[in-house]
């Protein structure tokens, strides 16, 4: 489960970031956080994986207090969060499956672990038959989806996705968001950061809108509404 | 740690040093150019105290027996002389011994050929453990019953010369060596830095993923300690034949001919400890100096 309550970051610079945000995602849910630039949105992922510590207010990740957390606890809490980016983030020079390889032995997995996880999580995300290609020989849904099989290696409970589908076109960001549904399904929480209206519209799912570091609106379709 | 994640390091590391081949290969060489130069300093060190400490063996003093004491009475001394503290070892010298030789030094002088040997006096050289406590050793030498006091000559002022010699010697070195030492730390973390930041991205995807600072950090200690390894071994083989083309340098100049050099195979376990215990030190301090920003995310 995550939970914000009032939460307020300010960055050294000055600039504040949240400001007083409160949300509540629950285990197994679906939501989308949409928001213009600015709005925070970056700051609330940062904070859900220990890159920054709130100000003000309490921060709890599956689990884990995120105000004054210890440094040696934060690979702990990582662990239990996958991350995906718009620009996959994978080492280029290695194999689809090493660089999976790579990911598991950073969290100190067992040969036996790896040779059993990896082949289920490609599966998962279709590409089963592509582990020995390298990231520049895969398309780009590929590659994002090499991203989510990388994310959920480690079992974790909660996906985080960051734009995910920004480097994607309407197709092959469909599949990404078909895919993290699938995920979600499984009973993993998914919470993806986008600003595609279009296709938020296209599922039926909580949204949860910011502006200048606050919660503006959280709802079913709500997005999709209020802008139309 | 598992046996699987020492492997894992050992390979990470191994294989990262080669793919940085010029990275690695510039910071093997500036390495080994430090501990040349510290290795270099610290020998010429060992040479020059090696040569204070032959010099001071030769400052002896001269202890005189009391001139009322026949030669068998003062070779009774010489247990007594013996158990003084920082006494090393001491020579019985009869009057005639000494009259023969002050004859001898000045055999060109008629003068003092005619001296009889009565004027001379028994005595005894004596060798010191520390040329430091020179003042202290002659006191307690006059002190001993059939010498008495004003009995013992010492060259004080030239032992102190010595000791302020090798005091200033070993600053300057131990000094030198500090520095070249913070220098080359400083140098290879530099390096390593580079290609540590080559890796930034996979040390991010590590940090992302959820891996300790210990498990990321390893890699790059193993990478340090390879090239600090191989740096040791390449600087202690070329130490070796820059010293020994420098002592037979030596060795072959009329002019600077009477330094001795101390053999090389006296210390070379010495010289490969040091280098092998700096070079490791140099590359896993300068490894996890470079790391250090890199994990802050």
């Amino acid at each position: 489960m995550i939970r914000l309550i009032d939460v307020v970051k300010e960055y050294p610079n000055g600039t504040h970031a949240l400001n007083g945000l409160s949300m509540e995602i629950q285990d197994g849910e679906f939501v989308f956080m949409v928001g213009p630039s600015g709005s925070g949105k970056s700051t609330v992922i940062k904070l859900l994986i220990g890159e920054v510590e709130p100000s003000e207010g309490r921060v709890m990740v599956n689990g884990f207090s995120l105000r004054n957390i210890s440094e040696r606890q934060i690979p702990l809490l990582r662990r239990t969060v996958g991350v995906i980016f718009q620009d996959f983030r994978l080492i280029e020079h290695k194999s689809v499956y090493d660089n999976m390889v790579f990911a598991m032995r950073a969290v100190g997995a067992g040969p036996k672990e790896i040779k059993k996880r990896i082949p289920y999580c490609l599966n998962l995300v279709g590409l089963e038959n592509k582990g020995r290609r390298l990231p520049s020989e895969l398309s780009g849904g590929e590659q994002q989806r090499v991203a989510i099989a990388r994310a959920l290696l480690n079992n974790p409970d909660t996906i985080i996705a960051d734009e995910p589908t920004g480097n994607l076109d309407p197709a092959r960001s469909l599949e990404i968001m078909r895919l993290l549904e699938r995920i979600n399904a499984l009973g993993t929480t998914v919470l993806v950061v986008t600003h595609e209206k279009d296709l938020v519209n296209r599922f039926d799912k909580r949204v949860v809108m910011l502006e200048r570091g606050r919660v503006i609106s959280d709802g079913k379709g709500w997005y999709g509404r209020k802008l139309q | 740690m598992s046996k699987h994640n020492i492997f894992y390091f050992a390979r990470e590391g191994t294989v990262n040093m080669f793919s940085h081949g010029f990275m690695s290969f510039a910071a093997v060489g500036i390495t080994v150019a430090c501990l040349l130069i510290m290795g270099t300093f610290t020998l010429v060190a060992v040479n020059a105290n090696a040569m204070l400490e032959d010099m001071e063996s030769q400052n002896q003093m001269l202890a005189f027996v009391d001139k009322s004491l026949s030669e068998e009475e003062a070779r009774a001394l010489q247990r007594e002389l013996l158990a003084v503290e920082n006494v090393s070892a001491v020579e019985f010298i009869s009057n005639v011994e000494a009259a023969e030789a002050f004859r001898a030094r000045y055999e060109d002088d008629e003068l003092f050929q005619g001296l009889p040997d009565d004027n001379f006096r028994h005595r005894y050289a004596v060798d010191l453990a520390d040329i430091g406590r020179m003042s202290q050793t002659k006191a307690a030498l006059e002190a001993v019953a059939g010498i008495g006091p004003g009995n013992v000559s010492a060259y004080e002022d030239e032992a102190a010369g010595f000791i302020t010699i090798r005091n200033v010697a070993g600053v300057v070195c131990a000094v030198l060596i500090a520095v070249l030492f913070i220098v080359s730390v400083f140098i290879i973390a530099n390096t390593i830095k580079l290609t540590t930041f080559d890796r930034r991205d996979e040390i991010a995807i590590m940090k992302m993923v959820g891996a300790t600072n210990g498990f990321i950090r390893w890699p790059f200690v193993y990478e340090g300690f390879l090239l600090g390894l191989f740096s040791a071994v390449i600087g202690f083989f070329l130490q070796w034949g820059l010293y020994e083309a420098v002592a037979r340098g030596v060795a072959s100049n009329d002019t600077i001919n009477l330094i001795t050099v101390v053999p090389f195979r006296e210390m070379w376990t010495y010289v490969a400890a040091i280098f092998a215990a700096a070079g490791m030190v140099i590359g896993v301090g300068g490894s996890l100096s470079a790391i250090r920003k890199f994990l802050q995310v």
